[in-house]
């Protein structure tokens, strides 16, 4: 019996990971029973990875209009924001965590690939990657096999294909234990009129795949991506795909020239669901129809049938549809970069992805109802029983942490807070030259040759807020990525988001995943800063339980008028002012999970509208040219924020003297993790200035202290040597790898 | 006792290196060459005279180090000592 004559049982079914009822859909759709090769494509299109049939629903909630905003997400590959001057910032983050799980080296690299891919392919030219990373526990030797082999992915795709890395965020908790996450952000530049969409059109317009041959690598990731990791995945292995960043690089050349001599209709990487997605998808945009043949399709491996080609998700692939009778035109650039391309099929008129086997049919379902016609669920949802409880935890229930100078140096030691410098000097954060404010910041910083702007961009994400209260975490998540932003004199422009839960068919899991996208739409409202695009990461779980839930946020943003603000002080007698208010807040800190190992009590609040106002607030400060430094308090709180400000500039550490009065407890205090507070530095000759500027937005601020000494000494409480600091936060990460 | 343990990347895998060998050899002149597989050697000595329990723990090693049995495979030989 040969696979297209197979018949079709429950278990297949099942073990295409559709239910029956899906199924019935199918039959309904095409009128009659699938082939096993239609029922694998429709598998994979409406598995969670393509179709969101899980959390559509609850995307439309976020906000994605905007008078920046050109592209909005969801309409195509990836989002475009318009930043003036004819220029546009195309750019994404996306997940990679089940690849990474399996096979962290090349499971981070392809991940790199795929969402450098998503940027090219729509015209714009990649100028940097950045990431967000999660961890288990580093103690555990599982740990650092996963996180040496990421960092090492991720630098190795990087470096080769010559985009810089210019930084990110890692974090390691035991809710990631055997469940790393590995989301990976990109982001392009291109003219406004370079811009072009993925949509078919003209009949008989001719089909070109391009780029790497077709193997039997990944087969199905899709629908893998949408199931728990468990021990059967071992079986699964297969499914890791091989990165060839060389390769990537003539695509990505070839695809920019390609795309300026205007013989393109339109382009789409072949990435998850592989040939499957680029056609339907292209097809599906376009209202139109597409035809191909999977005997024209250069293949690797010898006997692969249809169901195979469809589903492959081999790398370094392209589905290009050229203006009919520009071919030769399209072939010499193809040659000239030394890329396979091979005509496979045509656009046609009825509407239906039509595949054929050496001209026989072996598939024919309407494209649109692959695309767009999966199911949509709204799934059921409950407040987690034990979460009342955590939150009304009593972190004063404790007791005394004992020696805060002690207590400090642990948090530094934590990896968590800790430099990440062993994770950023294996990328290359400076090719291309543009880099001006290196990894370590709050915000990376990238200047556009030409003009007199620059970009800010940073990637964040607090999951312990998240897991303790979604909402406000979700809020959080927004406000804290749009404050790095501000605090490096930019204008928070848009964001996208990956977002990482566990299983959304379990209730709770739904629940923080609603109440999440519920809190980041409040703050993406507030601030002005609408979604360009994003992917959802569900079925994050290992035997162990669910992720913390995990919505990475990555925000763009624009420094226009004045020269980029780095964290760091600068120089001795300058005035330390805080900006904001710090209360009595240690729930969800790290303070509470790294002295005490607690994982409890409320997270602090966020105030919208002061966040907003604090942002304004940075960016007058910082066109006005008065801040010679802006770091804002996150994890650790003010202590931690005032060592960062002491060391992060290497090789020229500076000491400061705090003192100001103590209306808190001395832990809540120092380690509290109260939001919208920044610390930032002033000339004395400035404070003036800064002071009246603070005022006039009638936000709140306190001068506190004078930059200067060896030592950072806080009242009475806190007095470590500036090099004790540094040696302590540097190495905590390379210490524990070596 | 001498071991010698092949390593290579897994007929489904694609190796971008013997690909790059492949064209290389191809500019050369080479061009019936169709196909190369690039994979690595290792030759270990052990002190252990029993080849059953010699091989039982260079299975070990090499599943746990020597190759990455998610993209890999290998294959033993041992050699008895002269």
């Amino acid at each position: 019996m040969t696979m297209q004559t197979l018949e079709i049982t429950p278990e297949i079914v099942q073990r295409h990971n559709l239910t029956l009822d899906e199924y019935g859909e199918i039959k309904k759709i095409l009128g009659r029973e699938p082939n096993v090769t239609e029922l694998g494509i429709f598998s994979v299109m409406w598995s969670e990875h393509c179709s969101y049939k899980n959390s559509k629903r609850v995307l439309a909630l976020l906000p994605k209009e905007g008078k920046r905003m050109l592209v909005k997400a969801g309409e195509e590959n990836a989002g475009v924001v318009d930043i003036g001057d004819d220029l546009v910032v195309v750019f994404k983050i996306e997940s990679h965590n089940h690849p990474s799980a399996v096979e962290p080296f090349q499971g981070a690299a392809t991940g790199v690939g795929g969402i450098l891919r998503d940027i090219f392919t729509m015209g714009a030219r990649p100028i940097l990657s950045m990431n967000s990373l999660r961890f288990g526990k580093l103690e555990s030797p599982l740990t650092r096999r996963l996180f040496s082999g990421v960092v090492s992915g991720i630098g190795f795709y990087g470096n080769c294909i010559g985009v810089p890395t210019i930084g990110g965020e890692v974090y390691f908790d035991e809710s990631y234990e055997g469940n790393p996450l590995v989301n990976a952000l990109a982001l392009g530049i291109a003219h406004r009129r370079e811009i072009v969409k993925a949509k078919a059109r003209g009949t008989g317009n001719p089909v070109f795949y391009v780029g790497a041959a077709t193997g039997r690598d990944g087969m199905g990731g899709a629908s893998f991506a949408s199931k728990d990791l468990s021990e059967e995945s071992e079986k699964d292995r297969p499914a890791v795909q091989v990165g060839d960043p060389f390769l990537e690089k003539l695509l990505l050349e070839a695809v920019l020239e390609l795309l300026k001599s205007g013989c393109v209709v339109a382009i789409q990487d072949m990435g998850a669901a592989g040939l499957t997605c680029s056609t339907c998808e292209t097809a599906s945009r376009g209202g139109m129809g597409i035809e191909i043949d999977t005997a024209k399709v250069p293949q690797r491996e010898t006997g692969m049938v249809p169901y195979e080609i469809m589903l492959s998700e081999s790398q370094e692939r392209m589905l290009v549809i050229l203006e009919k009778g520009r071919e030769a035109e399209a072939k010499r650039i193809f040659d000239k970069w030394d890329l396979h391309a091979e005509e496979i099929g045509f656009v046609t008129n009825d509407g239906l992805m039509r595949v054929k086997q050496n001209g026989a049919a072996v598939a024919e379902i309407p494209a649109k109802s692959l695309a767009d016609d999966a199911p949509v669920y709204v799934r059921e949802e409950r407040e987690p029983g034990h979460l009342r409880k955590l939150q009304n935890f009593d972190p004063k229930s404790l007791g005394d942490p004992g020696d805060l100078n002690a207590a400090l140096l642990k948090l530094l030691d934590s990896p968590s807070i800790a430099s990440k410098e062993w994770v950023y000097e294996q990328y290359d954060h400076t090719v291309r030259t543009n880099t001006v404010v290196l990894p370590g910041s709050d915000a990376s910083v990238i200047r556009l040759k030409g003009t007199k702007k620059y970009l800010a961009v940073s990637v964040d994400g607090n999951s312990t807020y998240c897991y303790l209260d979604p909402y406000e975490g979700g809020k959080i998540a927004v406000a804290e990525s749009a404050r790095n932003a501000a605090c490096s004199g930019a204008e928070p422009l848009s964001i996208t988001n990956c977002l990482n839960f566990g299983n959304p068919m379990k209730p709770e899991i739904f629940w923080q995943f609603r109440k999440c996208v519920e809190g980041m739409r409040d703050a993406c409202l507030a601030f002005g800063t609408p979604v360009s695009g994003g992917n959802v990461s569900f079925y994050n779980e290992s035997p162990k339980g669910a992720i913390d839930p995990t919505p990475t946020i990555g925000m763009v943003g624009l420094i226009e008028g004045c020269e980029p603000v780095t964290s760091f002080f600068k120089k001795e007698g300058d005035a330390v002012i805080l900006l904001g208010e710090t209360r009595e807040e240690l729930g969800g800190s790290e303070f509470l999970k790294v002295i005490f190992g607690v994982k409890a009590g409320l997270p602090p609040r966020l105030d919208l509208t002061q966040a907003k106002k604090l942002n304004d607030l940075l960016a007058a400060l910082a066109k006005k040219g008065l801040l010679q430094s802006a770091h804002d308090c996150s994890e650790g709180g003010l202590a931690v924020a005032l060592a960062e400000s002491c060391i992060l500039n290497k090789g020229m550490e500076m000491g400061v003297t705090i003192d100001t009065a103590l209306e808190l407890s001395p832990a809540g205090f120092l380690f509290g993790e109260s939001q919208s507070r920044v610390v930032v530095s002033v000339d004395p000759k400035s404070l003036e200035e800064a002071a009246r500027t603070v005022e006039s937005f009638s936000y709140p601020y306190r001068v506190i202290g004078k930059v200067g000494g060896k030592e950072l000494r806080v009242n009475d409480l806190i007095r470590v040597p500036v090099e004790v600091l540094a040696h302590t936060w540097r190495n905590a990460i390379r210490r524990r790898m070596e | 006792m001498r071991a010698r343990i092949h390593v290579t990347l897994k007929k489904s895998v694609l190796d971008p290196q013997g690909k790059a060998v492949q064209q290389a050899l191809s500019v050369l002149g080479f061009r019936e060459v169709r196909d190369v597989r690039v994979g690595k050697y290792i030759e270990l000595e052990l002190e252990e005279g029993d080849k059953l329990k010699a091989e039982e723990r260079l299975r070990e090693m090499s599943e746990r180090l020597l190759a990455n049995l998610v993209i890999e495979e290998y294959a033993l030989e041992m050699d008895e000592e002269e």
